[in-house]
This record gives C-alpha cells, sequence and structure tokens, in this order.
C-alpha cells in the first residue's frame, strides 16, 4: 500500500466509519439544560448538541442531531460518548484538549484514559479543510457549557 | 471568432497548462474544478511575468516610458476584451476585480437611484449567490422586491414561467449564462429578446458563459454581460462588466478616486468619460495583461472549437458517471455545459472530495455558492466535476475509478 493510501486509512479509521454510519445518542435530548448549535459555513455542516446536566454538575445525558460529513458525525457521536457522565469541570477540560490535539496535530499532547477513542481523529491532521469537520462538536460543547447563545462555528 | 489555426488537439493544449504537469498524492493530477477557477496557460504566466519584470508602472499619468508602456498593455487588453465578445465599443468595458464586483456596481450605481419601492428585481433559483445578494442588498436599500422564478427537477428554468414573472414592476432581470452549481444553460437569448421588447434591461451572469460558449453581446442584445478572469484561464482579480453605453453613461459613479475624475476641487468634481468614470484607483494591471494574453490564447483555439470539444467531452462524463452503482446525477437540463454534479451513495460530499483528492483527483465539493439551488434538491451539498478544454477521456476514466474506491471505503 503506499503513502496515500495508508494516510487515507489513517483519516477513514474504522471507529470513524463505525460512528458516522451509527451515530450514537443521535437525536434530540429530552428536557436538555444546555444546548448549542454548531456551523461550519464553510461546508454547511450543521449539529445541534444537546447536554442534560444534574444537581450534582454532571453531564447525565447528551445527544446531537445534524447534518455533516463522516468525520464531523464521528466526532460528535464521540463526543457524546465521551462526556456523558462526566462532571462538567472535566468535560470543559476535555472540549479544550481535544480541540487543541486536532488544531495542532500534537500527539505528544497526551489525552486521558477516558478519551482513549478520540485518538481515532489524529487523521486528520493531515487535512487541514477537514480539522474543521472534527473540531465543529466540540466547539459547540464549549459554546453549551458557556450557556452561549450564539452558534459554534468553525471560522 | 472564425474557426482555429490549430488543429483540435486536447494533448497540445494540455501541455501548455505547466499546473496539470504533477502529481498529487504520488498520482498524476487530474484538474475538475475549473468552474471554481481554471488553469493559467504558459502563455498568460509569462505575459504577466514580463509585465511585472519589464513594463510595470502606474497606467493613465506618467510621461516616462515605463508608463507608457503600461498603459499600452492595460489599454490594448481592454480591446482584446471588446472584440472577445464583440461590443460595440471599448467604452463599454468597464474593468472590474471580477463578475461580484461588476453586478454590485450595476446594483448600485444603475439600479439604487431608480428603484422604487415595489418595483422587482427578477433573478432565477438557478443563481450563484453574486447574482443573488447584491440585489438583495439593493433590495432592502429601496424598498424593491426580489422575485425569484423557480426551476424544474432537472435544474432547467422554465422560460414560460419566468417570462409569466414579467409585469410592469420588474425594473430588472439578472440571469446566469451558464449555472455554475448544475450546467445549465439558460435560455437567455429568449430571455432579453421578451425583455427587451417590454423595455426591461437584463444582466447577463456570464462567469460560467464565456469560458464554454462563443459570446456576442450585440447579437445576444443584453444591457450588462459580467464575467470573471479567471473562470477563463486568466488571473484572479481581473474582471468585466459590460453595459451598453447608453446606460453606463446615464449611471453615477460606483466608487470614487484617482483615475474616475477629470478635474476635482472642494466644490465640484468633474467625472473622466467612459470607462474610466467607473475605475477608480490603480487597476489590477498585471492582471488585466494577463487577462489579454487569455484572450489571445482562446481566441488562437477557437470558442467554437472549444465548445465542441468540451460538449462531446461532457457528454461522455454523463454517459461513464451514469454507469455507477449508487450515483445520483443532479442537474439533467437538456442544455448543459462542462459540469456535473452528483452525490454518490450516502457518501458525503466532503469526504467524497477527500477520497478523490487522495488519488489525484480535484472536484469541488459542497453548496457551490448556490445554496438556494441545493435547497431546491433538499441536499446539502454535492460533489462537482467540471472540465475545460484542456481535460480528456483519461480524466474521466480516473474519476470513475476514484469513485470507485470511494465505494470501496464506504461499502
Amino acid at each position: 500500500m503506499n503513502e496515500a493510501a495508508h494516510e487515507m486509512q489513517d483519516l477513514y479509521r474504522e471507529l470513524v466509519l463505525d460512528h458516522s454510519r451509527n451515530p450514537r445518542h443521535f437525536g434530540r435530548l429530552k428536557d436538555p439544560t444546555h444546548t448549542a448549535d454548531g456551523i461550519n459555513p464553510l461546508c454547511g455542516d450543521k449539529l445541534k448538541l444537546y447536554l442534560r446536566v444534574n444537581a450534582a454538575g454532571e453531564i447525565e445525558s447528551s445527544s446531537f442531531e445534524g447534518t455533516g460529513c463522516a468525520i464531523s458525525v464521528a466526532s460528535a457521536s464521540l463526543l457524546t460518548d465521551t462526556v456523558t457522565g462526566l462532571p462538567v469541570e472535566q468535560a470543559r477540560a476535555c472540549s479544550a484538549a481535544v480541540a487543541e490535539r486536532l488544531t495542532t496535530g500534537d500527539r505528544a499532547l497526551e489525552l486521558a484514559a477516558n478519551l482513549e477513542n478520540l485518538r481515532a481523529l489524529d487523521g486528520v491532521r493531515h487535512y487541514p479543510s477537514r480539522v474543521k469537520c472534527a473540531t465543529l462538536a466540540w466547539h459547540a460543547l464549549h459554546s453549551a457549557l458557556n450557556q452561549d447563545t450564539t452558534p459554534a462555528t468553525t471560522e | 471568432m472564425g474557426a482555429s489555426a490549430k488543429a483540435v488537439s486536447a494533448a497540445d493544449w494540455r501541455a501548455d497548462f505547466p499546473a496539470l504537469d504533477q502529481s498529487v498524492h504520488g498520482q498524476p493530477l487530474v484538474y475538475l474544478d475549473s468552474a471554481a477557477s481554471a488553469q493559467q496557460p504558459a502563455a498568460v504566466i509569462d505575459a504577466v511575468s514580463r509585465y511585472q519584470r519589464e513594463d510595470h508602472a502606474n497606467v493613465h499619468r506618467g510621461v516616462h516610458t515605463l508608463s507608457h508602456r503600461a498603459t499600452e498593455a492595460y489599454e490594448g487588453a481592454r480591446d482584446k476584451v471588446r472584440d472577445f465578445i464583440n461590443a460595440g465599443s471599448r467604452t463599454e468595458i468597464v474593468l472590474t476585480s471580477g463578475t461580484t464586483e461588476a453586478i454590485n456596481l450595476v446594483a448600485q450605481s444603475f439600479c439604487r437611484p431608480r428603484l422604487q419601492p415595489g418595483d422587482k428585481i427578477l433573478i432565477t433559483h438557478l443563481e450563484h449567490h453574486a447574482n443573488i445578494v447584491p440585489w438583495q442588498l439593493v433590495c432592502e436599500q429601496t424598498g424593491a422586491e426580489l422575485v425569484v422564478a423557480p426551476i424544474n427537477d432537472k435544474g432547467e428554468v422554465e422560460l414560460s414561467t419566468l417570462l409569466g414573472l414579467i409585469d410592469e414592476r420588474v425594473f430588472l432581470i439578472g440571469i446566469a449564462h451558464v449555472a455554475n452549481a448544475l450546467g445549465t444553460v439558460c435560455p437567455i437569448e429568449k430571455v432579453i429578446e421578451h425583455a427587451q421588447g417590454r423595455g426591461i434591461p437584463v444582466l447577463v451572469d456570464g462567469a460560467q458563459g464565456v469560458p464554454h460558449l462563443d459570446v456576442d453581446v450585440q447579437a445576444l442584445g443584453c444591457d450588462f454581460y459580467v464575467f470573471s478572469g479567471h473562470k477563463m484561464f486568466g488571473p484572479t482579480g481581473t474582471g468585466v462588466l459590460y453595459g451598453r453605453e447608453e446606460l453606463l453613461e446615464s449611471m453615477p459613479p460606483w466608487q470614487g478616486g484617482g483615475d474616475m475624475i477629470l478635474e476635482v476641487s472642494f466644490d465640484k468634481t468633474i467625472y473622466n468619460e467612459l470607462p474610466y468614470k467607473f475605475e477608480a484607483g490603480t487597476p489590477n494591471i498585471s492582471g488585466v495583461v494577463g487577462l489579454g494574453t487569455a484572450i489571445d490564447y482562446l481566441q488562437s483555439i477557437g470558442m467554437a472549437n472549444i465548445a465542441s470539444y468540451e460538449q462531446a467531452l461532457h457528454d461522455y462524463m454523463v454517459v461513464e458517471l451514469r454507469k455507477v452503482e449508487g450515483i445520483r446525477l443532479i442537474g439533467e437540463a437538456r442544455h448543459k455545459a462542462s459540469v456535473q454534479s452528483f452525490l454518490l451513495d450516502d457518501i458525503h460530499s466532503h469526504d467524497l472530495g477527500t477520497i478523490l483528492d487522495h488519488q489525484g483527483v480535484a472536484i469541488r465539493t459542497g453548496h457551490h455558492c448556490a445554496m438556494p439551488v441545493m435547497q431546491h434538491f433538499g441536499i446539502s451539498g454535492t460533489s462537482r466535476a467540471s472540465l475545460a478544454f484542456y481535460n480528456n477521456h483519461d480524466d474521466v476514466d480516473r474519476l470513475i475509478a476514484a469513485l470507485g474506491k470511494a465505494k470501496e471505503i464506504f461499502g
């Protein structure tokens, strides 16, 4: 297999394809406490993220709906998988760590054990035009936790 | 524009474009994104470079030799543009930064002072955002209304429906010559003929027209025809507003500054004559020099040769795409030029674009600055392969093979 084919496989890893085909927590959440819209104006990807935070400050459940490419859907799906059950502060830290890892492509930036699955998105670092697809949901998470009502964008 | 001096040989033409001779991700480049921006022949690149190295100075000002050369080169290009679209006079050729600026100029300088609340600007559902938003702006400014002629499921404007929308409140009609997202060739001749009879000016967005079709603005009889240099193998940042002299004369300047004046005092400024009245500030001289060279190049091949070669290649591409299992063609007008939009299975166009890029095949993905067209088809975007005369059957075959690879990955 040539290098290009390797890179291609690195981007569309099995876990990414799996999450894009069968997104977890897809759909509207009943009684959300936090929501945010994410828009990628470049490619028209749109998603809405829902969170329900309980009295103890934990994300009790989360979901998303919207349309987008395999990378953005898989990233949102992985996000909901990851943050469900986390205290809000940890989710915030997680959002920052993932956004930085995806943006800088810095693999040295170690991920906490509960973020292991997110390594599946590492392949985007070869694709400057696709990094935004992967970060969209994480920008939305940041907005939702900050109760920001303007849509998160990747621009 | 007569028949070609050169034999019709796509291999010769392709060799004229240095950017096509490279590998991307280890594969020879297949460039199928000319509708977004076309590659430039070596002649254009060299002309721009030679101008920068040898002749550059400001235009219309100095008495020195370089300024004279620069002015000659710049104004010489204007003459080439006039000849290329067969305008009646060089005063009708306003050089702009592109199609977008040209349309905004007409909206703000021609329409804005005259539009009354309740007047209408009529466009079609096929338009690029550049032929929508400038009209929305001027409608907001004046209380006029934007009316949109619908399209059918083939992506065609139905002439009778469009003509049925014309009434005494329609002030101007804006219509694409060739629709950028779908490749539909619009029935502009009929629209112009009908509008002329009722005294309604027509602006034709020719950005996707001039690279593929022989355009004669006098034969068309349109009032405004606008296009961009970079879609016709010239430099970015160049464009043309053709306007009938009588209309341009009646319009106030669009921007103020140097070059567009005859005399300035704090009491009064006397504007320059056409076309300089609309060319404030130092223009994109080297770009316009390149545009002139692009016209020389196109004329050396002959637009009629280009159109027939591209039509045959387009038809081959459509036939081959139809054979791909899971393909859905978006835009199947009877009369099309150079472009095919499509969807493959439920693969998102951006994923498809990335996978094709990895095989050296460059296509455009997304909404193509024509979101209303996407809304009509109930989709967020398409993949679009667009052809120029430097493409060939092998390019189409590579596209088809790359689509097969995408199906494997997403299968």
